[in-house]
């Protein structure tokens, strides 16, 4: 893996200073050697994360007696272990689902609320506000969201019900007595992920160089004119990797789905009604009265996690790349 | 504000049946401040600006040239705590006036900068089109038709007209001006403001810029901002010397006249210092 | 736009040109500078109707939320349409723009306050000094007492011992990243970094858990914990201190290096500390992220009612699990302790941002230093 030396030719693109062809004192080899370690340690970390996933979840796929892809139950703390990832998956897809439905646009509205309509001397304020609130707890979110939110939006549950209904996701089948719910669990990720998405979107929306801004308003465009042709365009890939941030959050997060949700592994598309759940937060809600098996299980649904995160991910830098030959070369 | 002039009288206010309307206009400014927060930049500046011809702003570094041509398309407001008085008129009405739509003046009176800056994400066609599309020009045959024309105006339309789909930000320095100066001119403004327009060009690409200056005078009223005394002597009909009144004072306008005149007998002693390179 | 032809057949201009047709264009010559601009007053008076309209919408449905949303409708449907009717398509669209994003922000702060208010509510009468001092040993299910001290420990121990590893490791890294790498390995470093940033903490629970519980048979404990959390710090540390000193000026390390100065004395002696307050800066925002982490912490430190100073065996507590475990206990009185404690994550997450920022501000690289 390492077979690069310090002295390397460098790449054009590296500006750090060239080191000189000569012989390599010491204290230097120790001291790269040091730094090398560290970066390769990381490696060794994340390949570790990944086989030591994979041996253990396929030792409790080897006793399932259930299709790990398509059955729907969870069971494998009996004898006759069956459980599989459907429920969960779906139930992490459309919780993250609605949780971006909401987020994205409503953090590109704060971020360029910011960026260009607050006031210049509020603008700075407001945007440390945000920062701030991207570091509250996930557990503290879970609680209000148990607590305070889940009650609240009770009625709302029903409204949808009553106007919407006649759209299947709407439908509720069970009678409003909870609004624990997947609609509710995508609204408590939604603002939890809005500030991580408008804090890098609004870095992004500030590093428009004033001068792609000028050039649209001197063709006489008004303020969202000009938000169309110079900001948004230049913004996108930042927008998109916001995003994709704020998707790997949504997805992956635990405690706060985990005390929201009232769980179940019905698989149903109807949002409204209590039940389904997600993979992170049927690991935590199951780990602690797991068997062996049951917890290799629980360590398999996470490696699909994992692969969903990647995916995320790779998906976002597809994107950002293929926009490349775009991106700002004269700025 | 000042009272705007007498030319309101003669050209009539519905500029729309005037044959000569919408050729170029005539920029009268009149005791104009421009302040950045409490800090005035320009002060007092009072002149004309004729139109089809090229009137070139010189002057030391921080004088307010700059500044002062913001002014005239009312981009100076733009930055925060910046704030103009004193009254500009194109063709007798103040940009300044409280009728006037700040957007509509930009529309009217087109802008280069000194940086090329054309739009990072679009294609040269994009880029030219962009303003047309703004306002409301749709149909791919009128935009086709009039990209063409602008960045043949702009004398750029041989060298690109084969990769019209590639961004702009692939041009060279000097294509990349022109494909902004396409861009400004395809909405049909009447004043075109140039800032310092070659300073980030290498001579030849400035040349190219400076021919195209003397062909679109034919139909703009232009005012150029240069630090080049040659430049200025070579494009422009009238120049403008402006200078500080001291360390720390607002810019103002020492003279203005015709380019042969400043460059060859200046009225000011300090015009003919500068002219001479004695300071700036 | 009124499309107005002007017959107007102005022969081209340029060494190159040729008549294009007008094509029967608007001519933007003939616009006015003058344009019907609503009085500045309107847009107000439409504001102030709306608020008007949410009051009556309350008192008709009884319902705060569904009458500010169906007034906001309202307001920006009437607003957008006036526009429309009195001025133009353009300025409506830029009004019916500006008055989104403000909602969008208005939408976007309301519940955002509504944590921290109702927290700081709910919490704040809680929080008293016993709280803070004691355990919750021997406190039975319908008593108010109890608190937060064995949590406080277990967390200040965990994110220390994460923070202890990750910050050396991050730091090296970053190091390398910026001072020596090159090539292939730099890159993939780099990638991964990335991915690990992306990484849902509760996969890096399970993977401490297969890795050091399963495989290498030690118990739960605060430092599988530690371990855990170091991992969601590491990808923060290295990104922060890779920003940094990539700001430290080129010029900077040539100088020290054309004095004959070793690279290695040039990177520790002038690089780091230029870029110092930054790093520092980088190294709190990812402790006041992981600070907060919960569902690792499920999985790996156990949880103890009692104090347990050592991270190293038995059980821990720590004070996002606390608010969890406080809020499943299901009771008054350990639903009053879940949010205290919570308050008492908050405000520690907020001293540690807002020193964080002082200190970034204080120790900020210089231009041209």
């Amino acid at each position: 893996m390492s077979t690069t030396t310090p002295t390397a030719p460098a790449e054009p693109e590296r500006k750090a200073p060239a080191a000189k062809r000569t012989k390599v004192r010491p204290g230097d080899r120790i001291f790269s050697g040091a730094a090398r370690g560290a970066g390769i340690s990381l490696l060794a970390i994340m390949a570790a994360i990944a086989i030591f996933l994979v041996v253990k979840a396929t030792d409790a796929l080897s006793k399932n007696q259930g299709s790990f892809l398509t059955d729907q139950g969870w069971d494998p703390n009996t004898a006759k272990p069956a459980f599989g990832v459907v429920t969960l998956v779906f139930g992490t897809v459309v919780s993250a689902t609605i949780a971006m439905l909401i987020a994205v646009p409503v953090a590109v509205g704060v971020a360029l609320f910011i960026t260009h309509y607050a006031p210049r001397r509020i603008a700075q304020t407001l945007g440390y506000i945000i920062d701030l609130l991207a570091a509250v707890p996930s557990v503290v979110y879970g609680l209000w969201g148990y607590i305070f939110l889940a009650p609240k939006l009770l009625g709302l549950h029903s409204w949808l019900s009553d106007y919407l209904g006649w759209i299947p996701v709407f439908d509720k089948e069970q009678a409003g007595v909870t609004a624990r719910t997947l609609f509710t669990v995508g609204i408590v990720l939604a603002i939890m992920i809005l500030p991580i998405i408008a804090a890098v979107t609004r870095e992004v929306f500030l590093q428009v160089p004033r001068a792609h801004e000028e050039a649209a308003l001197a063709l006489g465009a008004t303020r969202w004119e000009m938000i169309r042709v110079a900001v948004l365009p230049y913004g996108k890939p930042g927008i998109i990797s916001a995003s994709m941030l704020g998707l790997g959050r949504a997805v992956g997060e635990t405690i706060a789905v985990a005390m929201v949700l009232s769980p179940s592994f019905d698989l149903s598309i109807h949002i409204l009604d209590p039940g389904n759940t997600t993979i992170a937060a049927n690991i935590a809600n199951q780990f602690g009265e797991s068997n062996e098996i049951g917890r290799g299980a629980l360590i398999a649904s996470g490696l699909v996690l994992f692969i969903m995160t990647l995916l995320v991910n790779g998906a976002a830098r597809v994107v950002i790349n293929r926009r490349k030959a775009f991106s700002g070369a004269n700025s | 504000m000042k009272a705007t002039t007498t030319r309101t009288a003669d050209r009539g206010t519905d500029i729309r049946t005037d044959p000569e309307a919408g050729m170029t206009k005539r920029i009268e400014v009149s005791g104009l401040n421009a302040y950045y927060g409490s800090h005035k930049a320009v002060e007092d500046i009072s002149m004309t600006m004729e139109p089809r011809s090229v009137t070139a702003f010189i002057g030391p570094s921080g004088c307010g040239k700059s500044t002062f041509i913001r002014t005239l398309n009312r981009m100076h407001e733009l930055i925060p705590g910046a704030s103009v008085d004193g009254s500009v008129a194109l063709d007798g009405q103040d940009l300044y006036g409280s009728e006037i739509d700040p957007v509509a003046v930009r529309r009217t009176v087109g802008m280069v900068f000194q940086r090329p800056n054309p739009f990072p994400t679009m294609s040269i066609y994009d880029n030219v089109a962009a303003g047309l599309k703004l306002a409301g020009i749709k149909r791919k045959g009128d935009l086709d038709a009039i990209v063409e024309r602008s960045l043949r105006g702009a004398n750029l339309w041989t060298e690109v007209k084969d990769r019209l789909n590639k961004p702009g930000a692939g041009l060279s320095g000097g294509q990349q001006q022109r494909l902004c100066i396409a861009r400004a001119i395809a909405v049909e403004p009447q004043v075109l403001l140039m800032d310092e327009p070659c300073s980030a060009l290498d001579p030849i690409s400035t040349l190219a810029i400076e021919d195209l200056i003397a062909l679109l005078k034919e139909r703009y009223t232009i005012v150029i901002v240069t630090h080049n005394m040659q430049q200025a002597a070579r494009v422009s009909d009238k120049t403008a010397f402006f200078n500080l009144a001291g360390p720390g004072q607002p810019g103002r306008l020492v003279e203005i006249g015709d380019t042969e005149t400043i460059f060859s007998a200046p009225t000011e002693e300090s015009t003919a210092d500068y002219i001479a390179g004695r300071f700036g | 736009m009124t499309v107005l032809d002007t017959g107007d057949k102005r022969p081209g201009i340029g060494t190159d040109a040729v008549e294009v047709g007008r094509a029967g264009l608007a001519d933007p010559r003939a616009a006015s500078l003058t344009r019907r601009t609503l009085p500045r007053q309107v847009p107000w008076a439409i504001a102030g109707g709306g608020v008007l309209l949410t009051i009556v919408f309350k008192l008709t449905l009884d319902n705060w939320a569904l009458a500010v949303f169906l007034a906001g409708v309202i307001f920006i449907g009437v607003l957008s349409a006036v526009s429309w009717r009195f001025e133009d398509a353009r300025r409506a669209r830029d009004r019916f723009a500006t008055s989104l994003i403000s909602t969008a922000f208005v939408l976007a702060v309301l519940p955002l306050v509504s944590v921290l208010g109702y927290t700081i509510q709910r919490g704040y009468g809680k929080l008293s000094p016993y709280f803070l001092s004691h355990s919750m040993r021997g406190v039975g299910a319908r008593d108010d007492t109890g608190g937060i001290y064995h949590a406080i420990i277990g967390t200040l121990e965990q994110v220390g011992l994460a923070a202890l590893i990750a910050v050396p490791i991050g730091l090296l890294t970053a190091i390398y990243l910026v001072e020596y790498g090159r090539g292939r390995l730099a890159k993939t470093v780099t990638f991964f970094v990335d991915v690990m940033t992306g990484l849902p903490s509760i996969v890096a629970g399970l993977f401490i858990y297969a890795f050091w519980i399963m495989m290498l048979g030690f118990q739960a404990s605060g430092f599988a914990g530690s371990l855990a959390l170091m991992i969601l710090m590491l990808p923060t540390v290295v990104r922060s201190a890779e920003e940094m000193l990539k700001l430290v000026p080129n010029e900077l390390r040539e100088a020290s290096l054309a004095l004959g100065i070793p690279k290695w004395r040039t990177v520790l002696k002038v690089v780091l500390p230029t870029a110092f307050g930054g790093i520092v800066t980088g190294v709190m925002l990812s402790i006041a992220r992981v600070i907060g982490e919960t569902a690792p912490l499920l999985l790996l430190v156990g949880l103890t009612q009692s104090i347990n100073t050592d991270p190293f065996s038995g059980w821990q507590s720590a004070l996002p699990l606390y608010v969890f475990d406080q809020n499943h206990a299901g009771n008054q009185f350990a639903e009053d302790r879940a949010w205290a404690a919570a308050l008492t994550l908050i405000v520690i997450v907020m001293i540690l941002n807002l020193a964080a920022r002082l200190i970034a501000r204080w120790k900020a690289p210089k231009a041209g230093r």
